[in-house]
């Protein structure tokens, strides 16, 4: 009985090998490639535009500026449908960025928007973005006592 | 000028570098996009723990910050930076602190935008 069933299994699988779209995976790459190094030098131009007006604003604060842009253009962009397709054509290229992050978190807030103000945008709304939020903020707590330690001795 | 040209096409290769990584990993081993963000993160963390993405940054600006891996990287540093001038409380806290504007924005604004959006698939 359980071979039968395995051996469906394995029978499907192929299947669905063969029927999905094979994009070449040098395409994809060569996509995702233009799309991430568009995305960069945008926030690379945003960034230059803020300190020829603020020249006194430390680095940093200015890269926290450039993700703030990049994350609200990608939520609008999210909400009007225009950033799936970009996504569509970039793979990662559009996921590894900020707006990635971005997207994720705006899709599942509208996806989930049916369930309810708690349990649907609420919590649905982290389902991306809740492990990277979690891991960060962990790796973050470790390299700090990590940190404190090696200063201790 | 011929600086700042040199300088985006920097920050082109290497943004284009990293997202062509994670989308040859996502080809290569069909592992999810959402555990190649957590990995990168986690690179860019222990990178950024050990103070060798810093280099990255100052070579590349917005290519090394704005992928996830330069997510990673602001929150050690945070952390790092919190040890170094609120002790214990600069640790714990430091990293969500260098973070906070970045995700409050993405929270607040989904939250806003959800009202107004409606998805496309369900309504029809």
């Amino acid at each position: 009985m359980g071979d039968i069933k395995l051996k469906r299994n394995d029978e499907y699988l192929s299947y669905v090998e063969n029927v999905t779209p094979k994009t070449g995976w040098f395409n994809s790459l060569f996509h995702a490639f233009i799309v991430g190094g568009t995305i960069c030098c945008m926030g690379q131009m945003f960034g230059d535009i803020i300190k020829s007006y603020n020249p006194n604003m430390d680095t940093l604060r200015v890269g926290s500026w450039v993700s703030i842009i990049v994350i609200c253009i990608t939520i609008i962009l999210t909400a009007f449908g225009v950033f799936d397709r970009i996504a569509k054509y970039g793979g990662g290229g559009t996921f590894i960025p900020i707006s990635g992050f971005a997207n994720s978190i705006a899709s599942c807030a509208i996806e989930f928007k049916n369930e309810g103000l708690v349990f649907g945008i609420g919590s649905k709304m982290f389902y991306v973005a809740g492990p990277v939020i979690v891991n960060g903020v962990a790796y973050s707590i470790v390299v700090g006592l990590v940190y404190m330690l090696i200063c201790l001795f | 000028m011929l600086a700042s040209i040199f300088m985006y096409v920097k920050v082109f290769l290497v943004g284009g570098l990293i997202c062509c990584l994670g989308e040859y990993i996502e080809i290569r081993t069909k592992i999810t996009p959402a555990r190649i963000l957590v990995l990168f993160l986690m690179a860019g963390a222990i990178l950024g723990g050990f103070g060798l993405y810093n280099y990255l940054v100052e070579w590349a600006g917005a290519g090394a910050t704005l992928p996830i891996t330069g997510f990673g990287n602001s929150l050690a540093r945070g952390a790092i930076e919190g040890a170094k001038t609120g002790g214990l409380f600069g640790a714990i806290g430091g990293g969500l602190m260098a973070t906070s504007a970045g995700i409050a924005v993405s929270i607040g604004l989904s939250y806003m935008v959800s009202f107004f959006v409606s998805s496309k698939s369900k309504k029809s």
